[in-house]
């Protein structure tokens, strides 16, 4: 039981540092990152590179893909997004759809199709004994990870200049602008820190759950994306608990109920929850006027 | 005098779609009857008339009511699954009926899927809605993926989760066994019964659009508040819409699944129903013609890339990103517009010559 949900709480800390890739990316820019899921697997195949064949310590590794991760955000905002600023909704998620296929494809050139066993960088290290429950290093990690990340946010949002560019961007484009925010500067920031968090998130995936492909990134992402909503579309703190409900929802029902069903139970659970919030749990109510 | 002026011009527009399904239809059935036409082209027809009716009813959701679905391929998958039934279940019949009732009754629990799942899902709006026809689309591949039917002699069996409880006579044959999918179906779609299902989807919906209710449910996706005030229930006309497109993606999946032998329930995922939504997209959104155009050559475009081999799905990537670009950034449709009109003043001025 209790292995259980630290287990779920582990998950869903994963979960939440890649949903919090979706969030800002939506809050600021207003559009679903179809392609952020594989933006993880490449920062999966990134560290498992520089481990296997370069002999990088597992620190480093974690570095070099945030770096490599950080830069293909960056260049995918650029290439394919920013032409696409005043289209429709629509066309920018085509575009990041196109986008998802392009590095799917790309990585199964460069990899190829057969899984890769991500090796174990906390071997030296053993599970910890707490109240009768055994916690593998990972999940300890990844749920440290994530308080150190949110808190890291929170502060960054609320307390430092570019922070407070992002949500003024978010709130109102024109308004930012007049007010001298450089907002595309502002915009590719928010796409580096989401791409940035999605390798440490990818990385903590390949090691929870140790077969890299590439379509490795697409359900975790789907997931990530379904904890957006959950806990509220743009809203950092929403994307924690969101994406701890869902890793929590997902451990028990696959223990109690069945693994066959534990998706569908998930997706079920944020159904019934959107329509009793339609607006995601920590959602902003916005009420149309005439 | 307006509104026939306008009548008129609009049945052309529909006119165009059903000339440009039976030009489609009649050039491959040449092509097929000659024999001037590759094995890998040849199995992939039906498969691209049911994609094409599978882009004209998502269009009827995304283009016409204004609702972005992501779980169209649930539908569909309810159809394909319904249309394995069914045509076991009447093996004695002839086969064009047994392919006429497994679309009927495909097309109607599709329908009541999509009616179901549409009370929830049109309450949301914009992203939220969209997110959770995605969520609906999973949770179909995951029942499915549960779902074990058998045949004996006494007739059908059902069991959920557990192959054991199907209760049959050792004689008997399993349909559907999880997640190995629908196992010997017998493959009674032919490319003739395809292109007719195509050609009444587009008859009911564009007569649909063209209605009283057709146009309701643009007012409402145009103005949702001022089509309230003049009386046109939202939720109501969605409801049509939404209900109306899943049957037809249920009609599509059935004719889908009764071209193939074996067919598994993941092959119906969220990938399914984003690839019928880039036709869509890139097809028009609203536009019928363009969804037909689209689903036509996109489904063949990786078969056209065969020569680049393991590269094609990476070409066909940047080939959707690119058009993508041109057609919806501001400066390159500007240019791509100016050099159009070069072209076509120059197509002009050497007609004047001649």
């Amino acid at each position: 039981m209790l292995a259980n949900l630290i287990n779920g709480i582990s998950l869903g800390s994963i979960y939440a540092i890649i949903a919090l890739g979706y969030t800002m990316v939506y809050g600021i820019a207003k559009m679903l990152n179809f392609a952020h899921g594989d933006v993880i697997m490449v920062g999966g195949y990134v560290s498992f590179c520089a481990m296997m064949y370069l002999g990088f310590p597992a620190p480093l590794a974690v570095l070099l893909a945030m770096i490599v991760c950080t830069t293909l955000g960056i260049t995918i905002e650029r290439l394919a997004y920013k032409p696409l600023r005043s289209a429709t909704s629509l066309a920018v998620l085509i575009t990041a759809i196109g986008m998802s296929y392009f590095l799917q494809n790309a990585a199964l050139i460069i990899w190829g199709a057969n899984p890769k066993a991500f090796p174990n960088m906390f071997k030296n290290f053993e599970a910890i004994e707490f109240a009768g429950a055994r916690i593998s290093p990972v999940a300890l990690v990844a749920i440290i990870a994530n308080v150190i990340i949110m808190v890291a946010l929170t502060l960054f949002t609320s307390r430092t200049k570019v922070g407070k560019a992002m949500r003024a961007v978010s709130e109102d484009k024109g308004a930012a602008t007049l007010m001298g925010i450089n907002v595309n500067f502002t915009i590719s920031l928010t796409f580096a820190i989401g791409s940035g968090l999605a390798a440490i998130a990818g990385v903590l995936l390949c090691t929870a759950y140790p077969t890299l492909m590439p379509t490795t990134g697409s359900m975790p992402g789907i997931k990530a994306f379904t904890a957006a909503v959950f806990g509220g579309i743009g809203s950092i703190p929403g994307a924690m608990i969101g994406g701890i409900l869902l890793g929590v929802i997902e451990i028990f029902a696959r223990a109690y109920i069945s693994s066959e069903l534990a998706d569908a139970i998930v997706f079920g659970v944020l159904i019934v929850v959107l329509i009793f919030r339609p607006t995601g749990l920590l959602g902003k109510q916005i009420h149309e006027k005439v | 005098m307006f509104s026939f002026k306008k009548a008129s011009g609009l049945s052309k527009k529909a006119f165009i779609n059903y000339a440009i399904v039976i030009v489609f239809y009649l050039v491959f059935q040449i092509l097929v009857s000659t024999g001037n036409i590759t094995s890998a082209l040849k199995g992939q027809l039906i498969p691209i008339t049911c994609y094409m009716i599978m882009a004209v009813s998502l269009n009827l959701v995304v283009g016409i009511s204004g609702e972005l679905s992501l779980g169209h391929a649930g539908f569909m998958s309810v159809g394909a699954f319904t249309a394995v039934i069914i045509s076991s279940a009447m093996g004695n019949a002839s086969n064009p009926a047994r392919l006429f009732v497994s679309i009927l009754v495909g097309a109607i629990l599709a329908g009541i899927a999509g009616f179901l799942i549409g009370i929830p899902v049109l309450r949301l709006n914009g992203d939220y809605l969209a997110i959770v026809t995605l969520a609906f689309g999973e949770i179909i591949k995951n029942i499915l993926n549960c779902l074990y039917v058998g045949i004996d002699e006494k007739g059908l069996h059902f069991a959920f989760n557990n192959p054991d409880a199907l209760g049959m006579d050792p004689l008997g044959k399993v349909l559907i066994n999880g997640p190995m999918g629908a196992v010997g179906i017998s493959k009674i779609a032919t490319f003739t019964g395809a292109v007719i299902l195509l050609l009444v989807v587009l008859i009911i919906i564009q007569n649909l659009v063209n209605s009283r209710t057709g146009r309701a449910i643009m007012a409402i996706r145009d103005n949702r508040i001022a089509a309230e005030s003049m009386g046109i229930s939202p939720m109501k006309y969605k409801m049509l819409a939404f209900t109306i497109s899943a049957a037809m993606a249920g009609s599509a999946g059935a004719v889908y699944a009764l071209n193939y032998s074996t067919l598994v329930p993941k092959k119906f995922d969220f990938n399914t129903s984003i690839l019928v939504l880039v036709f869509v997209v890139l097809g028009g959104i609203g536009n019928m013609t363009g969804s037909l155009i689209a689903a036509g050559i996109l489904v063949v475009l990786p078969e056209l890339l065969r020569k680049f081999s393991d590269y094609r799905m990476l070409v066909y990537a940047i080939v959707l990103i690119l058009v993508m670009l041109v057609t919806n950034n501001e400066k390159l449709k500007g240019r791509m517009d100016i050099f159009a009109k070069k072209v076509r003043m120059k197509i002009s001025k050497g007609g004047k010559k001649k």
